[in-house]
């Protein structure tokens, strides 16, 4: 299979960190590829090392050695400014405890990376477009009513589907999901990976990092991850 | 523009925010008050001063004076930038009320009242002919006496509220004044058993000048007869001082400067003259130079106070410092949120900058307008309390102080503002980098929350 068919690849990851004077080894070579449109779940217990990779996969971190490429380009080669532009435009972010803004409401958390990535007159030039497509985004996900609502008067299921709207606004390549029903009942959390289920067959490219293999059977692929290895 | 809504939000919702503005407002509002206090007793100060004495002054301290003084009136007179000149006789007396063994030690200054009143603020500062310096040493009880002005504190006691309970008109009082009359030389100008000048004038009016000092220890004569008193009568008339005023368009150091020049060139014109001597003893000086010995003391109390604030402002940026610290230690989750969505870490200084930027302009803003209000209802809120705790913030009956200043001055409290926000924004700069340095996976860890 050629490189370019892939749109995230990670070769030869290792990271690790200090605890105390003990340094712990996180990840040991982790070798990944991910094809574009591809639902891939990584599982592994608790401490693995699964949601360490999904934050260097997202560039939210770095390895300590190993490439993590990006439609084929090597993350470790972008600078600081292109990086900020990958996370706000190619990849977006759903965390296991939802991770929303408490000083914003609903609409708001959903069009803050459109924000984040315009300036003041960028963004007055395009708030309309934006919040037209957050608005639909929270329609999609039966949240149209909650748009004025502030984060912490919502359901913990509410609270996640926002965090996905959020994660879609800017139309990423690839959406990254840490254990994203991890603090939801298995209703609310089948309601959610139904979401992902049909982001993906729309074509969403969509890695998810979960410890429980019945979540993870929902994924076109599982890989595991045990004492920081693919196996 | 989520650096705008979250600055506001954060400011607006946190109640932690309200410390860090509370804190800035709270400082704003002690410098203000202050500063507009000490500020106002200054330029008061100043003004009585710059009142007392006009804008320059030709003259020396030797109790000789020099001579030549009404030549060089007139060339003060025939020049373009000045609007009056008045000489004075400046001695010390021992001054007695006829009939009794008492006397005091006073200062007496002999001036022509018309002449001193347009180039000081001599002719208002009577009370009987405020306003009419021509009759200031005609008492009202005889015209044909020659009068003294006298410093009102030697005449009436303040009361608590620092003002005089002033007679219908001025008390016949006699008043013997006896002087040691000096030759140019400076020797005693008399021999024998007579060596001391004494004449009595009749007390004619008061003069409050409110400078504490001069109201005390003075007592205003006729020129000639001062010049009488103290021997400068002579051959070759003498003077202690020349008060100047200058034009109203004329800056202080142009005219002091020329004055200076004119005095340099009369001294070399008068070189070959009897008594010339006596003009190298004399100085030009400003107002303010004139006065420096008692502006200085004043001056030196304001510059201490500014350090003491200066002090009030490190403390200030260290209570932002610490408020901002322990917020971005509360924020670490949104600093991960944010910087998971793209936001760089400029934009994060940026957005804590921001905060701290409302939090210094709306904390400023409010000590400002709650020190303004404090300040306009400063004297009433005095007045309160002496009439039901007989408490003072100046005991009236010892300074020579009326209302407390409150004039706010604008200048001053944009300083202050400018000054506060500056201070939250060099108290928000580390924690605001350090919120920008951190990891953001390490912020969204589980284990974190």
């Amino acid at each position: 299979m050629s490189r370019d068919e892939f749109i995230l690849q990670a070769e030869g990851i290792y990271k690790s960190y200090r605890m105390g004077s003990a340094e712990v080894k996180v990840l040991k070579g982790v070798e990944l590829a991910v094809k574009k449109g591809e639902f891939v779940a990584i599982v592994g217990a608790s401490g693995s090392g699964k949601s360490t990779l999904l934050h260097i996969l997202g560039a939210l971190d770095k390895p300590d050695k190993g490439i993590v490429r990006f439609e084929g380009r090597d993350l470790g080669r972008y600078g600081n400014g292109e990086l900020n532009k990958f996370r706000n435009k190619m990849v977006g972010f759903v965390f296991q405890f939802y991770h929303l803004l408490d000083e914003l409401n609903v609409l708001e958390n959903v069009f803050l990376p459109a924000m984040a990535g315009k300036s003041v007159v960028g963004w007055l030039g395009c708030r309309r477009r934006a919040k037209k497509r957050a608005s639909q985004l929270l329609g999609e996900f039966g949240l149209a009513e909650r748009a004025n609502h502030k984060p912490y008067e919502l359901s913990g299921g509410e609270r996640q589907r926002v965090a996905i709207g959020r994660a879609l606004m800017n139309e990423p390549k690839i959406l990254l999901a840490d254990e994203p029903t991890g603090n939801l009942d298995s209703a609310t959390g089948n309601g959610i990976l139904k979401v992902f289920e049909e982001l993906n067959r729309a074509g969403q490219t969509i890695v998810m990092v979960s410890h429980d293999e019945r979540i993870a059977q929902k994924a076109g692929r599982i890989i595991t991850l045990t004492d920081g290895k693919i196996v | 523009m989520y650096k705008i809504i979250l600055s506001f939000r954060y400011l607006l919702k946190r109640r932690i925010s309200y410390l860090a503005f509370l804190a800035v407002a709270l400082c704003v509002f002690i410098v203000v008050v202050v500063m507009t206090v000490m500020t106002g007793l200054v330029k008061d100060f100043k003004e009585k001063n710059h009142s007392f004495v006009g804008d320059c002054v030709v003259g020396t301290d030797s109790l000789v004076g020099f001579a030549y003084y009404e030549d060089f009136m007139k060339i003060l007179e025939q020049s373009d930038f000045v609007e009056g000149v008045s000489a004075v006789i400046k001695s010390y007396a021992l001054v007695s009320p006829r009939g009794t063994e008492q006397n005091v030690g006073l200062e007496i200054m002999g001036i022509e009242p018309v002449r001193h009143s347009q180039v000081t603020g001599f002719g208002g500062t009577l009370y009987y002919r405020k306003g009419d310096a021509s009759r200031a040493f005609k008492p009202l009880y005889d015209p044909n006496l020659p009068g003294c002005v006298v410093g009102i504190d030697r005449v009436l006691a303040r009361d608590a509220k620092g003002e005089y309970s002033y007679e219908a008109s001025p008390m016949e009082i006699a008043l013997s004044v006896s002087c040691f009359p000096l030759t140019a030389k400076g020797a005693l100008a008399k021999a024998g058993t007579s060596i001391v000048n004494t004449m009595t004038f009749y007390y004619s009016d008061s003069s409050r000048s409110g400078l504490a000092r001069v109201d005390s220890s003075l007592i205003y004569l006729p020129f000639e007869y001062a010049q009488l008193l103290c021997g400068m009568n002579g051959a070759e008339k003498r003077a202690s001082v020349i008060c100047i005023k200058f034009k109203p368009n004329v800056r202080l150091e142009d005219g002091c400067k020329k004055v200076a020049s004119l005095w340099r060139i009369f001294v070399r014109e008068k070189s070959s003259e009897r008594r010339a001597e006596l003009l190298e003893n004399v100085t030009v000086q400003s107002w303010k130079d004139y006065r420096r010995a008692f502006i200085a003391a004043m001056e030196k109390e304001q510059a201490m106070i500014i350090v003491m604030f200066a002090f009030v402002g490190i403390t200030t940026v260290f209570i932002i410092f610490v408020v901002f610290y322990m917020i971005i230690s509360h924020k670490s989750k949104d600093i991960g949120i944010l910087k998971s969505v793209g936001v760089s870490n400029v934009n994060l200084i940026e957005l804590f900058s921001g905060f701290a930027f409302l939090v210094g302009l709306s904390g400023s803003v409010v000590g400002v307008l709650g020190g303004w209000l404090f300040l306009l209802k400063m004297n009433q809120i005095e007045d309160w309390l002496f009439e039901h705790f007989q408490f003072q913030l100046w005991d009236r009956t010892i300074y020579a102080i009326g209302d407390i200043p409150n004039a706010v001055d604008l200048k001053v409290l944009g300083c202050i503002i400018v000054s506060a926000v500056a201070a939250c924004l060099i108290g928000a700069v580390i924690p605001s980098w350090q919120a920008a340095r951190l990891n953001p996976a390490e912020t969204l860890q589980v284990s974190q929350l």
